[in-house]
């Protein structure tokens, strides 16, 4: 199971990116557990600095804008 | 082996957007030159006279709806594509290290053309912070990057010219260069807070590195168009109508009594009241077109626009986070004395 990290303040986009890589584990059928931090002193601690990023077992994967679809389904 | 038909579909996608690009332009240069015919013609086939106030307030409408949505969208998307160029980590690279003074420019210049969403702010404040950029310099890009704003930018230079979108921009950066020279000078560090602090302290961050086609490039500027074009189109159009009504129905020299040049206090007031406002500039520009018109002086209107949208109350709070009150205080009193003279400087010039 890939556990994947949605790092963000929560706006618009971080929930759009939450949204988008909950339908596309959905859609492929991959086990994953999704978790949100929102917590700022927890995001930088990742070294992100433009929101949302995405962390995939531990690494940054994405930062910056909400992923493309094509990129997520690259990770699943 | 399957790399090569994948990079054949890239190519040939690439050529349609270059011939779409062709195309696109041709046909937004010659709508661009009928713009004035068009709204004419409109309004004789609504079969309204320009001589009513109706008619007069339809043509306004008719006339600058268009304009503002061919701009916005042209220059949107040439933003968007300028944007790749400039991802917020390369940024910072360019500015680690920077002196003061020749740090602050740079940084006032890169605040144009990086792409953050304003809920990335504290995030990249540390960012650059912890990556060795001096308080002053990233303070120079924080006040830069929401102050000279694209959508303004292009308004203004639809609605009153290139001088004073020139003006605009030249101002806009000269606050934010001076404003973190002068917050770099009061060496004001030990007023972030203190899990700030401790990050500074310890590791740096580990960049994103993105490599991007032209393909990727052309078609980040589509998703610009879609997201700010298609955000803020309603407020444009709003602002206006809004416009219309005060362009067709609202007597001549009606502003100039409390908006005039004259009236010494009118900047002042104007910042005072933009701070807690929190909207885009594509609703208010399309409004001071038409406050201009009936006597309101373009400083004092400027003013309130980078109040509004440099100063807001939101902002503040979200920096808040970071900054301990007596660095919000002095970075709202900085940026809110460079905006009132940059109102004057305008009231005076123009």
């Amino acid at each position: 199971m890939k556990s994947i990290k949605v790092l963000g303040t929560g706006c618009a986009n971080c929930r759009n990116t939450i949204a988008l890589v909950e339908a596309v584990a959905r859609e492929k059928g991959v086990a994953i557990s999704l978790e949100k931090i929102e917590d700022l002193p927890a995001i930088m601690a990742y070294g992100v600095m433009s929101t949302p990023g995405v962390v995939i077992d531990g690494t940054v994967v994405h930062a910056g804008g909400v992923p493309t679809r094509s990129k997520v389904e690259g990770w699943l | 082996m399957s790399a090569v038909p994948i990079e054949m579909a890239d190519r040939r996608k690439l050529i349609q957007w270059l011939l779409g690009i062709s195309v696109a332009t041709v046909a937004w240069f010659i709508a661009y030159s009928q713009l004035s015919d068009f709204a004419e013609w409109l309004v004789g086939l609504l079969g309204l006279s320009r001589q009513t106030h109706f008619g007069e307030a339809m043509h306004f409408f008719l006339y600058d709806t268009p304009k503002v949505l061919l701009l916005l969208t042209g220059i949107v998307f040439v933003m968007g594509i300028i944007q790749t160029f400039f991802a917020p980590e390369r940024t910072r690279a360019l500015l680690s290290g920077k002196r003061e003074g020749v740090g602050n420019v740079l940084a006032a210049s890169l605040g144009i053309v990086t792409p953050f969403c304003s809920c990335s702010a504290v995030p990249l404040f540390i960012g650059f912070l912890s990556a060795g950029v001096p308080l002053g310099v990233t303070l120079s890009f924080l006040i830069s990057a929401p102050m000279v704003n694209e959508v303004a930018l292009v308004l203004l230079f639809g609605m009153f010219g290139w001088q004073v979108a020139a003006l605009y921009l030249g101002m806009g950066l000269l606050i934010a260069i001076v404003a973190g020279l002068v917050i770099g000078k009061l060496k004001m560090e030990r007023f972030l807070e203190d899990w700030v602090q401790k990050i500074l302290a310890g590791q740096t961050a580990h960049p994103v590195d993105e490599k991007f086609s032209w393909l990727q490039r052309f078609q980040a500027g589509r998703n610009h168009v879609r997201e700010i074009v298609g955000k803020v189109w309603p407020y444009i159009l709003l602002g206006i109508a809004l416009g219309a009504g005060i362009h067709g129905f609202v007597p001549e020299d009606f502003m100039a009594s409390f908006m005039g040049r004259d009236v010494w206090w009118a900047v002042p007031a104007a910042v005072v009241l933009g701070v807690p406002m929190y909207t885009n500039a594509a609703g208010i520009i399309p409004i001071v077109e038409a406050l201009l018109g009936k006597g309101a002086a373009l400083g004092t209107v400027l003013a309130f626009m980078m109040a509004v949208i440099a100063l807001s109350a939101p902002e503040m709070i979200i920096l808040r986070k970071a900054l301990k009150p007596t660095l919000i205080a002095t970075f709202a009193g900085v940026v809110a004395v460079g905006i009132m003279l940059v109102g004057y400087v305008f009231n005076w010039l123009l």
